[in-house]
């Protein structure tokens, strides 16, 4: 799950992380009275910065540095409502809706904190880096050992000396080497306690006045952990994800949006993503990356169909399930009901395999709707491609 | 001789009582005794010690079942919260072998469990996969045993129903397994495909191997270098998620390229260079097998 950089900041705080003090605000009056506090309180610098999930905002025109309360309004103008287009967005771009109003800070250095699962050690590492401000993906791809990385013994956590060594690789001055310390310390705490999976302080900046602030924020939480989080559960903001995603999430419907014209139907997620990939093989492209699960019934097979029909995109459906638990007979009786009940008018191609195939397929035959079937996987996808391209 | 499982697997089941525990419990029970081998030997269910639940006794912890019915193998239905709990149990009544079938236990619970797994004794399998089978033997897991055929190819394999595609085309085509070990599709897991293709490959009953990944992480790349220097035997490969696009979790909790590490083009890069038969489809990866053997 992933929030906004003001909610992630609140997060820091509360740790004792210190960030530049700021407002979110969603209107342009309270745009403009956040501005006027923080120029009251004597910053001759504020920053109106776009809050949308994604990275990348800055390059887009997302970011603006001002130095009066005209100027401040004219940028919140700019920003709020636009399309913001970056690197993470898509070209269609994401709507702004709410902006992060804060100081602006006398920048000394730019530099990167960050803390990652390492799948290969199984444990948390915590990465640092002179090279702020920049993309640490390509940080790390052009340029490794300006990395410097100290991995957590889970049990004991990030321990003072690993942040004392990550402080000085820094090159922090002395006296900042203490508080640099207890930032780390509150930052990996943060991590732990909210269950994130990914915490990255980019920029992380010393000020003129040897200051030390994480200037941006990104946070994101393990979906697998939030039974134990109600309050960050809130913290979801169901307008930043796609419409159909959050409807599907409602049904528990393992569903992703994608951008080609053949619907997929599948249980079991790596058959899921070989599905996508057989389209493509075929020369079709998947709109979807859809898990309906082990067990999926009448109910689950409608409230799929219903997904899966509201992408105007959709020129077929291709339902692709491996009845092992699930059996393939009750499967077909439920993907003939449900696609009787909503009236399903664009193609549907099954390919179904596994216990009670048969039974499976003779209900399919017996239903007087025209399902077409592919004996295999293959045979099945070629069919969804042709009826998708045979576009009505 | 097949690999983890076989006839001589006595089997505890932890969530015995629940609705999944039931089910899959009888189900490998079943399995097992088509082959003369009886492998659930009882359950665990906290506060249910002492009853029976389907002819099986059931203990409070694992310790006391493993003391009273000598099992040397768990199979774990625990729901996600208390998964993590229920393997570190596991592992501390020095059981060899601990299977987690369980999806969904948060990150950190596996980053802190693993740390005294990795230490311990016992080979953990998962979390969040579907088991191991060895047909004609036995199986300790949820996936469907008829469709298997016993034989010769050893699956490793990171997803649950893609492993039972493959398993089906090999079947079909008259190629029998000697042991399909799902490893699960977790960003942690206790065996990786290098500690899977390890036991597959010093198994004497194995003739060549299926290993099948998905995106998300490196332990492909790092399984690829591992069969280059170590497996004599065939290996036909597939990676799921060719067109999955980047930043997006694909059902999997693994399944993520992130930072433009874990992309199936690496992986199948990695895998081709290191000997491997990689297909690109994932109907074809039966007909590889039958062409590496010989008997396409």
């Amino acid at each position: 799950m992933k929030i906004h950089e003001y909610q992630a900041k609140e997060i820091l705080r509360k740790y004792g992380v210190p960030v530049p003090n700021g407002e979110m605000v969603q209107t342009l009056e309270e745009a403009d009275r956040a501005a006027k506090d923080l120029f009251d309180k004597g910053n001759p610098v504020v920053v109106v910065k776009a809050q949308i999930h994604a990275g990348g905002r800055g390059k887009g025109g997302g970011v603006k540095v001002v130095k009066s309360l005209g100027d401040a309004s004219v940028a919140s103008k700019a920003i709020l409502g636009m399309q913001l287009v970056t690197h993470q967005t898509g070209p269609q771009g994401q709507k702004v809706q709410r902006l992060l109003v804060e100081e602006g800070s006398a920048i000394d250095r730019e530099l990167y904190l960050g803390i990652v699962l390492d799948r290969a050690a199984a444990q948390l590492v915590f990465m640092a880096s002179q090279a702020g401000g920049m993309e640490i993906e390509e940080v790390a791809h052009a340029t490794p050992e300006k990395i410097f990385k100290e991995y957590i013994h889970p049990a004991i956590g990030l321990q003072p000396f690993q942040a004392r060594k990550l402080a000085f690789k820094l090159g922090l001055k002395p006296t900042q080497i203490n508080d640099a310390v207890k930032f780390m310390l509150g930052l990996y705490k943060a991590f732990v306690e909210t269950d994130s999976t990914l915490m990255e302080i980019n920029p992380f900046i010393t000020t003129k006045d040897d200051k030390l602030l994480a200037l941006d924020c990104k946070i994101n939480f393990d979906d697998n952990a939030m039974f134990r989080h109600k309050d960050l559960k809130e913290l979801r903001d169901l307008s930043e994800e796609d419409p159909l995603e959050v409807e599907a999430s409602k049904f528990a419907l393992n569903y992703i949006k994608l951008d080609g014209s053949i619907a997929c139907m599948v249980n079991g997620a790596g058959l899921a993503m070989a599905t996508m990939d057989i389209i493509e093989y075929a020369g079709g492209k998947a709109a979807n990356f859809l898990d309906v699960g082990g067990g999926a019934n009448q109910e689950q097979i409608e409230n799929a169909f219903g997904i899966l029909l509201s992408d105007p995109n959709v020129k077929a459906i291709f339902i692709n399930i491996f009845g092992g638990i699930l059996r393939v007979d009750v499967l077909a009786t439920a993907v003939v009901a449900a696609a009787k009940k909503l009236n399903v008018q664009v193609p549907i191609i099954l390919r179904l395999e596994g216990t009670n195939v048969e039974e499976g397929r003779k209900i399919l035959e017996e239903s007087g709707l025209k399902f077409s079937v592919g004996a295999t996987m293959k045979e099945a996808a070629d069919l969804a491609v042709a009826a998708a391209k045979g576009g009505n | 001789m097949a690999v983890l499982v076989d006839k001589n697997t006595r089997l505890i089941v932890q969530g015995i009582t629940g609705r999944e525990g039931t089910f899959h419990a009888k189900a490998c029970a079943e399995y097992g005794k088509q082959f003369g081998n009886d492998i659930v030997v009882g359950g665990v269910t906290p506060g249910k010690g002492g009853t029976t639940h389907e002819g099986w006794p059931v203990f409070n912890t694992v310790e006391e079942a493993v003391k009273e019915t000598g099992a040397n193998a768990t199979v774990i239905f625990v729901p996600p919260p208390f998964a993590a709990d229920g393997i570190l149990e596991a592992v501390a009544a020095e059981l060899p072998l601990v299977i987690c079938i369980t999806e969904g236990i948060p990150v950190i619970d596996m980053v802190k469990a693993w740390e005294i797994v990795r230490q311990s004794k016992s080979r953990l399998v998962g979390p969040n996969c579907p088991g191991v089978i060895s047909p004609g033997k036995a199986k300790i897991g949820i996936m469907p045993g008829r469709i298997h055929k016993e034989g010769s190819v050893g699956i490793v394999s990171k997803s649950g129903t893609l492993t039972y595609e493959t398993v089906h085309q090999l079947t079909t085509r008259g190629i029998g397994q000697s042991t399909a070990i799902g490893i699960g599709g977790d960003p942690i897991i206790g065996t990786t495909h290098i500690d899977a293709l390890k036991l597959l490959n010093e198994d004497p009953e194995t003739e060549a191997i299926i290993m099948i990944g998905e995106i998300g992480g490196t332990a492909e790349e790092a399984a690829a270098k591992y069969i280059q220097e170590n497996v004599k035997k065939p290996v036909v490969g597939f990676i799921a998620g060719q067109t999955a696009p980047p930043g997006r979790r694909m059902g999997h909790a693994g399944a993520i390229i992130s930072g433009g590490e874990g992309t199936a083009a690496e992986k199948m890069k990695a895998m081709t260079e290191a000997g491997i038969t990689v297909v690109k489809s994932p109907a074809e990866i039966g007909e590889a097998m039958a062409r590496v053997l010989g008997k396409a």
